[in-house]
């Protein structure tokens, strides 16, 4: 691949992501100005490299990769996987169904997108990356496990373990409406 | 027994992560238990509400323009020969800009329609499809009075082949709307009405006609400041039929 091909791709197939990676960053710092080094830093990395990319694999899983490995590396980073409970990943999960005790769906319904927004920021980080990748992104499960260098068994782990910890921070957040206007 | 089989296997299959054979088993199984069908709405409905919940920082123009920039600063056959560079620059950037506002429009719609296919689907695994059940528009269009705001006027059906089921409230990106359920031969068709807002309108063009998103045919226009969308399985015939049945009465 020549320099100059190789720059004018790198444009093709980088600047539609932009704005998946910008709120994929502000998701995991929690914060614009980190959020914006983020993204600079993922872009001059992967500019850097894009001789590397292997033309016909998953740009977006390559680009997602370098910016949450950057992430990883970082202060806030560092921080937040700090505080990631240690379960075993590789044990399947139990899937239980989702309890008709408890209406989530009208409890969804009353929820407006802050509220939703206010759960997501309350799952680890481990998880909510996966959510993200999954459910905004809408990735498959093998290029999420491409993004996050793990098996997709770990991904379908985390995955499970992630909507779980979503639904206990929105009933979390509705006892304590409950508990606010009662 | 055969919740046991598929109840652990929902999460895939609403990620789309099943064969098409177990998609296809997974299908009948739903249609047959309403426990495990409960379950999947509300995993859906999870699923939706992260989604939308999910998409929620922009960049800024000016960061965009800095990061656009230092893309374009590094190609090396630019810094050589900057003069017709500049040229292709300001091409590459219109084209850029007319990419990303395409896919974006592109993205948007993609959007909106999936979560309406999301209403529709959910809606008829519901055991309580519409919350006002009458065939007759004189019963169902008063009911929408004081729950939105918004009126809307319903065609007469009798000989066209289309029977009015009922209707409920419905929410798009948290503005409500009314959904009405219509049957046609053996299937069933969600009309959707919302107030129009520019964003919808400019990614649902007037021109557009029948579009087909996830097997499902869709007809949408705007008029007189509201939204239409008609959806469902069936033939883009009988959505363009009951589309312009709607038209009539609306017009």
């Amino acid at each position: 691949m020549s320099a100059h091909a190789s720059s004018a791709g790198f444009e093709e197939l980088a600047m539609p992501l932009f704005d998946s990676l910008y709120n994929f960053a502000h998701w995991l710092t929690q914060n614009r100005d980190e959020a914006e080094d983020l993204v600079q830093e993922t872009y001059a990395k992967a500019l850097k490299g894009f001789g590397s990319f292997q033309p016909g694999t998953n740009f977006r899983a390559w680009i997602f990769r370098i910016l949450r490995n950057t992430f990883l590396t970082s202060r806030t980073g560092l921080a937040a996987t700090r505080t990631v409970p240690l379960e075993s990943e590789d044990e399947p999960e139990q899937t239980v169904a989702v309890s008709h005790e408890t209406p989530e769906s009208i409890l969804l319904e009353q929820a407006g997108q802050q509220q939703v927004q206010a759960a997501l920021e309350q799952v680890p980080v481990i998880y909510r990356e996966v959510l993200l990748l999954c459910d905004v992104e809408e990735m498959s499960y093998q290029e999420i496990a491409d993004t996050l260098a793990v098996p997709i068994g770990t991904v379908m782990s985390r995955l499970y373990r992630a909507r779980k910890a979503l639904r206990a921070a929105l009933e979390e957040q509705d006892k304590m409406r409950e508990t606010k206007h009662g | 027994m055969a919740d046991d089989i598929w109840q652990p296997k929902l999460d895939q299959y609403l990620d789309s992560e099943l064969s098409a054979e177990e998609m296809r088993g997974m299908d009948a199984h739903l249609r047959e238990c309403a426990s495990c069908s409960g379950d999947a709405l509300r995993r859906m409905q999870l699923k939706r509400a992260t989604r939308l919940a999910g998409q929620r920082y922009t960049p800024s123009a000016e960061f965009r323009r800095r990061i656009e920039r230092k893309v374009a600063a590094k190609s090396p056959a630019r810094r050589w020969l900057w003069i017709p560079a500049l040229a292709m620059a300001a091409v590459v950037l219109l084209v850029a800009t007319i990419t990303v506002g395409r896919w974006y429009e592109r993205s948007r719609s993609e959007q909106l329609l999936a979560e309406l296919a999301d209403l529709h689907v959910a809606d008829l695994a519901s055991p309580t499809p519409v919350d006002v059940v009458s065939s007759d528009r004189h019963t169902v269009k008063p009911w929408f009075q004081g729950k939105l705001p918004f009126t809307f006027d319903l065609p007469e059906l009798p000989g066209t082949g289309y029977t009015l089921v009922g209707g409920r409230v419905a929410y798009l990106e948290h503005e409500p709307g009314a959904h009405l359920l219509y049957d046609v031969g053996a299937h069933h068709i969600s009309v959707f009405i919302f107030r129009d807002r520019p964003e919808i309108e400019r990614v649902f063009p007037a021109r557009d006609s029948t579009r087909r998103v996830l097997s499902f045919h869709v007809e949408s226009w705007g008029t007189g400041g509201l939204r239409y969308f008609v959806f469902g399985d069936a033939s883009p015939e009988a959505i363009q039929g009951l589309s312009r049945l709607l038209k009539q009465a609306g017009t």
